[in-house]
């Protein structure tokens, strides 16, 4: 495997063990997010983005939802050191070490800053509990100034004041940012960011996206983004995976995917929207029906339902493997299945 | 502007204040200005489209207009047959028969759909409501409407938990379209939905549209989505409108700064997008406490000593275009540049 690699997550499945059945919200999931690089994961809801993401920390509750398959491998050691890793799937979710890697080594940053903060603290006092639990020697006032001087970094103005806000005091921008300050108060080398522009206003979602991307430089820090929008996947990602209920169903380097989409899926999705700068059309290119039910799965690619390029007794008897069609571009569909190398299972360690 | 023959709407001067009161007594110790002084017309068949950032009080114009809420000031007509209504003056027996003509069709199809009813009783309770249909005739009126937006007569007797989103959202816009108003207002109808539902309720509004002879107010945040419907575009700005226009030339020649920073924020789905952004510091204005002048001078990058203390009013900058900016006829701002994209 690649010396750089931070994350590498080998055919995870998440299911959720329900009264009406078992939802498979991850399954099979396989991607490696490198040092200091941008994955950006996009689907619509119930294609498992969030449950990927939840997975990672262990987030997922239990029951109904249960890791069945799959390792979760995070890798400590420094370039070339194959020895120091974790495999966090098989973590104790309530366990000290998951809760030490929380927060510390990876950390998240969520759509609803106002849900994800708690209400009856200030946000400084939330900052300083996350630095006092994960670095060790500081003390009380010393994590203060850290908690002023990380609000600082993420452009709050009157940080020495704000930090004894509450988070209903302050606007969904700001609250936004201050998440993220308290998402970086203990350099993590991972962030997860799960639609963190999503609640906010356009001006304020550049502002945040901007940001983010200057503190991703100046950290040096891996980031799964997690988005439904194309536009903001565009600006971010370097690496781009597309999910489908559950699997990726295609994946490529940001400019491979928006230039030379393969998936009908993928294309479908970028068809779809309506763009801004390119000349208007008389109607959106709309992908026909609804993603199914998450216990009503189409037999064969989950897809095929849906796709224009179906093709019958192909597409509904198996699911397609997520092959190479390129250096850098996997795709799952039997429109490339002519492509040489099989590489749905990570096979070597 | 339009000769008066094919205007539908006239809004004139329209003001809502929402007192904010404190204390025990409730006293009232300031107004929310959330609309502060909007005028726009729309013309029969046209779709106007309404943007602006949250909180700046679109949502609350559309509301106004069909009279959710009762306008602290201000003047709305509605022009029918030739004939002019001004729905201040209609009594509420008057105003709740004249409500058939305009419907809003909402943001989230979760909410606005009452669980316990039928698509049947959800569909038909306008028609029961306003005397027009009922029996036989109601059931065929609404399996028609239910038809038009692409749902099946056998999901009439079911309960809207078993549908998806973008299922629901057509059952609230047969709802809304069912009485055949001639105004609809449609407040962010597309905004909770997936991605690839989005387009196929665009998509529907649209036939609607030109098949039941609609007009739109269309009230969005999503530049793009209100370009691909409206003819024309209102942008909006902490209860003002800074700026109305043809929307392809709104797009590619804006002349009011927001506008301008606005389409700047756009996030394209093109990785090779230079990126040209125009940071848009600090957040919108409170709409309880606005500041004096322009109510954009805080964030405004061309801010001169004027704007922090007059009010610019809109006005007509060229035919069919306002804007309501003191250097409208100065400033060179950028817009969408569509030389690339052309040639594709």
């Amino acid at each position: 495997m690649a010396h750089d690699s931070l994350l590498e997550i080998k055919n995870l499945m998440t299911y959720f063990h329900l009264h009406e059945g078992i939802v498979r919200a991850v399954d099979g999931v396989s991607f490696e997010v490198r040092r200091g690089q941008t994955l950006g994961i996009i689907g619509e809801s119930g294609c498992g983005k969030s449950v990927t993401a939840h997975s990672i920390l262990r987030l997922v509750p239990s029951p109904p939802g249960n890791i069945v398959n799959g390792e979760i491998l995070l890798h400590r050691g420094e370039n070339g050191n194959e020895d120091g890793f974790v495999d966090l799937a098989q973590l104790d979710p309530r366990g000290a070490d998951i809760r030490a890697i929380r927060g510390a080594e990876i950390s998240m940053v969520f759509q609803e800053p106002m849900t994800s903060f708690g209400p009856m603290h200030t946000i400084g006092n939330q900052i300083i509990e996350s630095i006092l639990l994960h670095q060790e020697g500081v003390d009380g006032s010393e994590a203060r100034e850290l908690a002023i001087e990380n609000l600082r970094r993420v452009g709050i103005p009157r940080a020495e004041q704000i930090v004894d806000a509450y988070p209903h005091q302050l606007s969904g921008g700001m609250r936004q940012r201050a998440m993220i300050a308290m998402a970086l108060s203990c350099s993590p080398r991972l962030l997860i960011a799960d639609e963190p522009t999503t609640a906010l206003d356009v001006t304020i979602q550049a502002q945040i996206l901007e940001l983010m991307t200057a503190l991703q430089e100046e950290y040096g820090m891996a980031v799964i983004f997690i988005t439904h929008n194309l536009g903001v996947i565009a600006e971010v990602a370097d690496e781009v995976a597309v999910m489908y209920l559950g699997r990726i169903v295609e994946q490529a380097g940001v400019n491979e995917l928006f230039d030379n989409p393969q998936h009908p899926y993928t294309q479908g999705l970028l068809n779809s929207i309506p763009h801004i700068d390119e000349a208007k059309l008389a109607r959106l290119r709309a992908i026909e029906g609804v993603v199914p039910d998450p216990y009503d799965i189409p037999s064969g690619c989950a897809f095929s339902d849906r796709c224009p390029s179906f093709m019958p007794g192909k597409c509904d008897s198996a699911m397609p493997d997520l092959a190479a069609t390129g250096p850098e571009h996997r795709v799952r569909c039997f429109l490339y299945s002519e492509a040489e190398e099989i590489v749905t299972e990570v096979a070597d360690g | 502007m339009a000769d008066d023959s094919d205007l539908l709407l006239e809004v004139n001067d329209l003001k809502m204040y929402f007192p904010i009161q404190k204390g025990l007594l409730r006293r009232t110790t300031g107004y929310v200005k959330a609309v502060d002084g909007v005028s726009l017309s729309i013309k029969k068949g046209e779709t106007l489209g309404l943007v602006g950032e949250s909180g700046c009080g679109k949502t609350t114009t559309g509301r106004c207009i069909v009279r959710v809420y009762q306008p602290t000031e201000g003047e709305i007509v509605f022009h029918d047959e030739g004939e002019a209504v001004n729905l201040n003056l209609l009594a509420r027996q008057e105003l709740k028969a004249f409500r058939r003509n305009m419907q809003m069709i909402f943001q989230d199809p979760f909410s606005s759909l009452n669980p316990r009813m039928t698509v049947l009783e959800l569909v038909g309770e306008p028609l029961l409501a306003h005397g027009i249909a009922r029996g036989q005739e109601l059931e065929d009126r609404v399996a028609e409407m239910v038809n038009a937006v692409g749902l099946k007569v056998e999901h009439l007797p079911r309960y809207p938990h078993s549908f998806s989103g973008g299922q629901r959202q057509r059952i609230g816009i047969a709802r809304a379209l069912v009485q055949r108003p001639r105004l609809v207002v449609c407040d962010e109808p597309v905004s909770a939905l997936d991605v690839s539902v989005q387009s196929q309720v665009v998509n529907l509004l649209q036939d609607l549209q030109s098949e039941l002879d609609l007009t739109y107010l269309f009230v969005a945040h999503d530049m793009s989505v209100v370009r691909q419907v409206s003819n024309r575009i209102a942008v909006m700005y902490v209860g003002k409108l800074v700026e109305v226009a043809e929307s392809e030339e709104l797009l590619r020649n804006p002349k009011h700064p927001y506008s301008e920073t606005l389409l700047s924020a756009v996030p394209r789905p093109n990785p090779h997008h230079a990126m040209q952004r125009l940071s848009l510091e600090g957040e919108p204005a409170d709409p309880a406490n606005a500041p004096p002048g322009c109510v954009f001078h805080p964030r405004c990058r061309y801010m001169e000593d004027i704007c922090q203390t007059e009010v610019p009013e809109l006005t007509e900058l060229t035919p069919g275009r306002h804007v309501a900016c003191h250097f409208a006829d100065q400033l060179q701002l950028q817009g969408i540049d569509y030389s690339a994209s052309m040639e594709s």
